[in-house]
């Protein structure tokens, strides 16, 4: 983050995040970020950007939401990073309960039911396309297919608490990737 | 009001281990919300997700449906506020104990170690909707070898170009209507 943090009014900042949560139609949504806190509204450079990315994907929560987190606190603190989520969430939350509300009232009906099961088939191969996509490197290199394996496994198969998968794997996985000096040597 | 505190207490936990992202979450909010708590069916769950991909926004965000299914608006609101208020507040001060970390080893340890396991949980994930959406040995063969090939031609579609996602499930959508209705 550059030192000349740019100053931005409360409601610029939620009318920002919120164009992105109107606009955000199937995923994707930090591309729309980049587009607009980089280049057009040149809040952040591009290596601010990536580094504010980089902790939102490592912290538990959604992308999205995360980065609307950081980056709302860069800009303006606490109001800031309330403000922005808000502008993240609300629209999609106000479209999702529309919808949800069809749902419920129309679900029985059998045009519509089976509308709701191509919909739901299509929905699972946009799922492993970008589990694929991003996933790539994790599934080729054997010492991350054993993790991706024994997790599936434990979670997918015999539905071993989260929790208790994350408090067993997870420091595994961090000290097989640990900082070594004889790499740094090489 | 103890549906009300029990979806609380199922999502902000469900918040707070959403690791890599909200669709890691996926198999274990299915495992609880159907199998445990039985507050939805496997079909309404998927079809509950997939609502999510059509609106803009967090795609996870269709998980106040399921509180609305639950205890209506007061069960959305609850399950809205659970599900994104905690790893938020997380996120708002862990960011923070992050800053301070930067150029340690280990903030890269971390990433690449958590990689393979967010990628087994989304896999975890397909599995959790895959095994009524896309393969229901309830359904008939030829429904599930139309929701089978549906999925598969979204995923070769997205691989091939750059569509937006949402428009190949309301493309699924047409093909459920017209095939199968």
């Amino acid at each position: 983050m550059s030192d000349a943090t740019p100053r931005v009014s409360l409601g610029k900042l939620f009318c920002v995040f919120g164009l992105i949560g109107v606009t955000s139609f199937g995923g994707g949504i930090v591309a729309y970020l980049r587009r607009a806190l980089v280049d057009k509204e040149k809040w952040l450079d591009e290596d601010g950007f990536m580094a504010a990315l980089e902790i939102a994907q490592t912290l538990p929560g959604l992308n999205s939401t995360n980065m609307s987190v950081i980056v709302g606190r860069k800009l303006r603190g606490p109001a800031g990073a309330l403000v922005a989520t808000l502008g993240m969430i609300l629209p999609g939350a106000v479209i999702v309960t529309a919808l949800g509300f069809g749902y419920v009232a129309l679900r029985h009906d059998p045009k519509v039911a089976v509308v709701l099961t191509g919909v739901a088939a299509a929905a699972v191969g946009l799922l492993v396309q970008v589990t694929l996509k991003i996933g790539w490197k994790q599934l080729i290199r054997p010492q991350d297919l054993i993790f991706v394996v024994v997790v599936f496994v434990l979670v997918g198969i015999f539905h071993v608490s989260l929790l208790v998968t994350l408090i067993a794997v997870a420091p595994l996985a961090i000290w097989v990737h640990r900082p070594c000096r004889e790499k740094e040597a090489a | 009001m103890s549906k009300i505190v029990e979806l609380i207490n199922v999502f902000a936990l469900l918040s707070l281990l959403a690791v890599g992202g909200g669709t890691a979450v996926l198999p274990e909010m299915e495992h609880v919300t159907v199998e445990r708590c039985h507050w939805v069916s496997d079909t309404q769950f998927a079809e509950i997700y997939s609502l999510g991909q059509l609106a803009p926004g967090p795609n996870m965000t269709c998980v106040a449906l399921i509180g609305y299914e639950v205890s209506g608006v007061a069960g959305l609101l609850a399950v809205l506020v659970a599900f994104f208020f905690p790893a938020c507040l997380l996120c708002y001060f862990a960011s923070k104990v992050w800053d301070a970390a930067e150029g340690s080893p280990w903030r890269d340890a971390v990433q690449r170690g958590m990689a393979p396991i967010v990628i087994g949980l989304m896999l975890a994930g397909c599995y959790a909707l895959g095994k009524t959406a896309s393969y229901n040995p309830a359904k008939d063969w030829d429904v599930n070898l139309l929701t089978l090939g549906i999925g598969a031609a979204v995923a070769v579609i997205l691989s091939l170009t750059r569509i937006n996602p949402a428009l190949t499930i309301l493309a699924g959508g047409a093909a459920g209507f017209f095939l199968l209705g």
